[in-house]
Formats: C-alpha cells, structure tokens, sequence
C-alpha cells in the first residue's frame, strides 16, 4: 500500500511533466525533446541550491525559471533561426547535458539529509496530526506524513492545472492555442505567431523543470540521467489521458494529462512489482506510445473500409 | 485608401527557378473602391494581394495605406489594418477550435490580448446575433469546432470574421474557387453585402469572369507580374465576360508569338 502512494505521488509530481508536454505537443503540435534537458535542469538547479544552503521554495522557483529560459530558447532557434522544431529541441537539449553537470559539479546529488520542500509538507502532517504516525487506509496502516505529502502535491498540481485552464482560456491564451492550430490564420489575426511559440514553450519547459525539481526533492538526489525518456512517458500520460475521458475540451484534456500520468506510473508501479524487468521500462513505454499513437489510424481505416462496403 | 509604387519581387534569384512575379506594379486604389484583379495563372495577382498582406516582403517599391508605410511591416502587424479571406477554406480559420473562440480571435484583430476571459457570456450573444445573418444555422452552433464545417461555411464565417472590425482593406483571394458554384454564389452574395454596407476598401482576387463583370468598380488585368489592362468607371460597367475572355485570348496569342518568334530566330542563328 505504501508503495502505491508513492507511485500516485510520484505520478502527481510527473504530471507536471505531462502538463508540460500537452502545451508542446498538444497545443503546438510537435514532441518538444528540450523536454528531458528542462527536467533534469529542474532538478539539478533545486538540489544544488539547496546543498547550497538556499531556501527549498526559493531553490524550486528558480528552477522553474531555468526551465523557462530552456524552453524559451528552443523557441527562438525554432522560430527565429528556422530550424526544425525537433531539431531545435535536440540541440537545447544536449546543451543542457552540459549545462547540468557544470550545475551540480557532479553527476550525482544526494539530498537524503537536507531539507526540501518535501520536509515543508512532514511538517504540515506534525502539525495537522500531531502525534499521529500511521493511518489507516483500506485496511493497511501508512505514515501519516505521506498521505500529507500526496494531498500536498495534488493541491499544487491542481493549482497549476487551474492556472493552465483560464490561462488558455483568456483571450492571449485563446490566440496561443489558435497559434498551434493554424497559424496562417492567427497571423492574420494579427498574433505575432513566433512570440506565441517561444513564450508557450517556455511555459512548457518551466512546468516540467519544476516537476524536475520537486521529483528530486521527493526521491533525495538529483541525478543528470534522470531526463532520459522523460517526453516519451510524458507523452504516454497525455495519451492515456485522452483516451480515458473522450470528451475533447480543454479541461478535460488537462484533467486527463494529470490523472494520465498518475495511471501511468500506477501500471508501471504494478508491472514492476510483479516481476517486469526494470530494464524494458523505456521499451515498454516506447512501445506504449507507438501503440498509442498508431492504433487510432488503423481504427479509423478500418471504418471507412466498412463504411465502403456498406 | 491604397498606394503601390514601383513594386517588384523575384523569387528565387539567380536560380532557373527564378521568376519574375511582380514588376514594377504601380496602382493607387482609393477609399472605397473595389478592385478585382484578374489573369492567368501565375500572372502575378494572388502575388500582389500576399505582398499587400505581408506574406513576403517585396525586393523594392513601397506600399502605402492611408499614409502608413507598411512596405516592410510583418505580416502581423499589418493584420491591425486589413482583413483578409483565404482561397483555401482551411487557411482562414482554427478548425479544431470553436465557431466562437475563433470569432472572439477575430473580433480582437490587432488588439491588445488580455488574460481576461475570451468568451464572456454577453459576447456569445453578439456573436449569436452577429452570425445569424449568414442564414446557415451556425447561430445554434457556437460551440462547434469549426472543422466540422463545410468550406462554403467556413468562408461565410472568414469574411465575416475580416470584416468583424471594420478593416481599412480588405483582400480576398479567389475566396470562392474552392466552393461549388451554388454556395459560391452564396457567398459572393455576403462579399456584396458587406463591401456596400461597410464601404470597404477592396481588392478580389478570381478567375470568374461573372465576378469579374458583375463585382466592383475597377478591374486589373496582370499578365507576367504587370498591369496590362486596366477598367475603371463607365468602361467596367459596360464590360461583358465575353470580352475579358478575348482580352484572355489576345494576351495568349501573343505570348505563342513571342515564344514562336524566339524559337524562330533561334533555329535561323544556332
């Protein structure tokens, strides 16, 4: 059972990531890969703040800027110097291979002894339960502090969720959606469509360096490995997320993107406990994706060979 | 009013590529006057209606509007003062978006985007009112992505998307070739309705003689990136399709004689 919590929180901190990677690739229509570069940078710039002796809140706020600046600047090499959007990406990417490294002086952070902002939420629990260690739940007795830590982390990401929601249903967020959809239209409209691209982007990357950030605060360390395969498993949670509810409007999609991811990490929680090679994780989920991604086709192909027999 | 002054584009310079497509186009459309440009394919005229709009900035020559110098202005920035109607009935709209996201777009056409709600409750129903006009019962539809439309809708919605605030210009593009001639009617219908009522200043694009003869005050007639004919007033009212179609003909025949021309003396000198 207490795996399990740690797997929804886990999922919750990830949906951040999948937040991130619905704006590049559902609002603006491609796989942006600064993706695994901004997560790692999140967590990196987080936990070497924090070593350092910065407050956690103010370590976490400047990683979310990182993470901006990252994305903002695969904005400006797509947009401004014409280069393939996924090229762009690789590049920022690769760049923040480095970049990382150089933040954390190593490859590795351990952030097992400091306090985070993880810490803020056991002190939350000690101050809402005092006394209490363990709850109960179905039966099984759980520490108290992770449940606090769970719904501490669903009432952030609910929050972000929230913000994303009006934010893209404002006027400026509204242009910035019509931006991914068509973009001949939106310039005629008078929408500056690189800006549009560059900032909706950078809002992207500073979501997922954020989760970046607070998964390296929950698991205590920040390791410079720990991006690889990132876009795919967001991508995994922004697909399950559609499927799951049909309904197609933008809040169902962002419900969907954040219980996606949490679904998600519970099947792979589930698939590791019962004895699936943690080596095939990436393969599985790439495998996942593929699926995903191809079996709507196929589906639909296979109506209009029907329909045309009819 | 519109000013075009010595305006030239070669795209792909110095490759076999190369073509000519305007040269030395010099026009002045006054306030309120509507243009139809007409020619034959690739003479240039759905060229000189995208260098107005901004879609690529000309190799020379100046553009004017009212007495704003938009020659070298990016295409967004002009969109504050023109309005524009696509030939493809895909280009003008967010399909995937609603009928009245993309109208509340359109209704803030070079304005300032605030974070404030786009769609509050009393603008549906402008929108509602606004819409119901068309007589094609999207005023029950608001909430339909427009993708689920078909063209002859989405270009009625287009241009009443560019005319939403009133435009200084407003182009269109063969806005009707991509529709079957029953809704083009229809919508050319609308285009008739809006110019005269708004006074518009307007340049059409199209290859319909019909239009041509029946729409607008003006005609120019492009030919390998210039102005080869030109009716204006009493002389376009009097025109009949049939002689924009010998205009057509004598327009072609000289261009075989050249090329016949060239291939003989070609054959008399190599």
């Amino acid at each position: 059972m207490s795996l399990l919590i740690g797997a929804v929180t886990i999922g919750l901190i990830l949906a951040l990531l999948a937040l991130g990677i619905f704006i590049s690739f559902r609002i603006f229509n491609f796989a942006d890969i600064t993706a695994e570069g901004s997560l790692t940078l999140g967590a990196s710039i987080s936990a070497s703040m924090i070593v350092a002796g910065f407050n956690p809140l103010l370590a976490t706020l400047v990683a979310l800027a990182g993470g901006f600046i990252a994305g903002a600047l695969t904005g400006i090499i797509h947009t401004k110097f014409e280069i393939n959007g996924l090229l762009s990406g690789i590049l920022v990417m690769t760049a923040l291979y480095s970049i990382n490294l150089h933040v954390m002086g190593k490859s590795n952070v351990p952030l097992m002894s400091e306090s985070t902002v993880i810490t803020y939420f056991e002190d939350l629990a000690k101050w809402l339960m005092p006394g209490t260690e363990t709850m109960s739940l179905f039966g099984n007795s759980i520490p108290a502090k992770d449940i606090i830590i769970l719904a501490s982390v669903f009432v952030i990401v609910s929050i972000f969720g929230v913000i994303l929601y009006v934010f893209f249903k404002s006027n400026f967020g509204t242009a910035m959606r019509a931006t991914g959809n068509n973009q001949q239209m939106i310039r005629a409209q008078g929408v500056n469509t690189k800006s549009m691209i560059i900032l909706g982007l950078a809002v992207s990357n500073a979501l997922i360096a954020l989760s970046g950030a607070v998964l390296a605060q929950f698991q205590g360390f920040a390791d410079v490995q720990m991006g690889i395969g990132m876009l795919v498993w967001g991508l995994a949670s922004v697909i399950i997320g559609e499927a799951l509810i049909s309904d197609k409007s933008l809040g169902f999609l962002i419900t969907g993107a954040i219980f996606g991811s949490v679904i998600f990490r519970l099947l792979v929680a589930v698939a590791l406990r019962i004895g699936m090679n943690p080596n095939d994780l990436k393969l599985i989920t790439a495998l996942f994706v593929f699926i995903a991604l191809v079996l709507p086709k196929i589906l639909k192909k296979n109506k209009m060979k029907s329909m045309e027999i009819k | 009013m519109i000013e075009i002054q010595n305006l030239n584009k070669t795209f792909n310079p110095g490759t076999v590529n190369e073509v000519k497509a305007l040269c030395d186009i010099n026009c002045t459309i006054e306030e309120g006057s509507f243009v139809v440009l007409l020619g034959t394919n690739g003479s240039g005229k759905s060229t000189l209606l995208n260098a107005v709009a901004g879609n690529f900035l000309p190799d020379s020559g100046k553009i004017m509007l009212d007495t704003i110098d938009i020659t070298r202005m990016p295409e967004h920035k002009r969109a504050k003062y023109i309005g524009r109607v696509f030939q493809n009935p895909f280009s003008g709209t967010a399909p995937d978006m609603s009928i009245a996201e993309n109208i509340t777009l359109a209704a803030k056409r070079g304005m300032h985007r605030s974070l404030g709600w786009a769609l509050p409750k009393t603008a549906i129903e402008e929108f509602r009112e606004k819409v119901r006009p068309l007589n094609m019962g999207l005023e029950d539809r608001l909430d339909s992505a427009i993708g689920k439309l078909s063209g002859g809708q989405r270009q009625a919605l287009t241009l009443l998307m560019a005319t939403w605030l009133k435009p200084k210009l407003l182009l269109l593009d063969e806005h009707t070739a991509a529709l079957d001639p029953k809704t083009a009617n229809k919508v050319i219908q609308l285009t008739k309705e809006v110019v005269e009522k708004e006074k518009l200043t307007t340049m059409m694009v199209t290859h319909s003689m019909q239009q041509a003869v029946n729409l607008g005050d003006r005609i120019l007639m492009l030919h390998n990136g210039r102005i080869v004919f030109e009716f204006n007033g009493q002389e376009k009212h009097r025109l009949k399709s049939n002689d924009l179609l010998a205009l057509f003909d004598q327009i072609r025949r000289k261009d075989q004689i050249d090329a016949a021309t060239a291939d003989m003396i070609g054959q008399l000198y190599i």
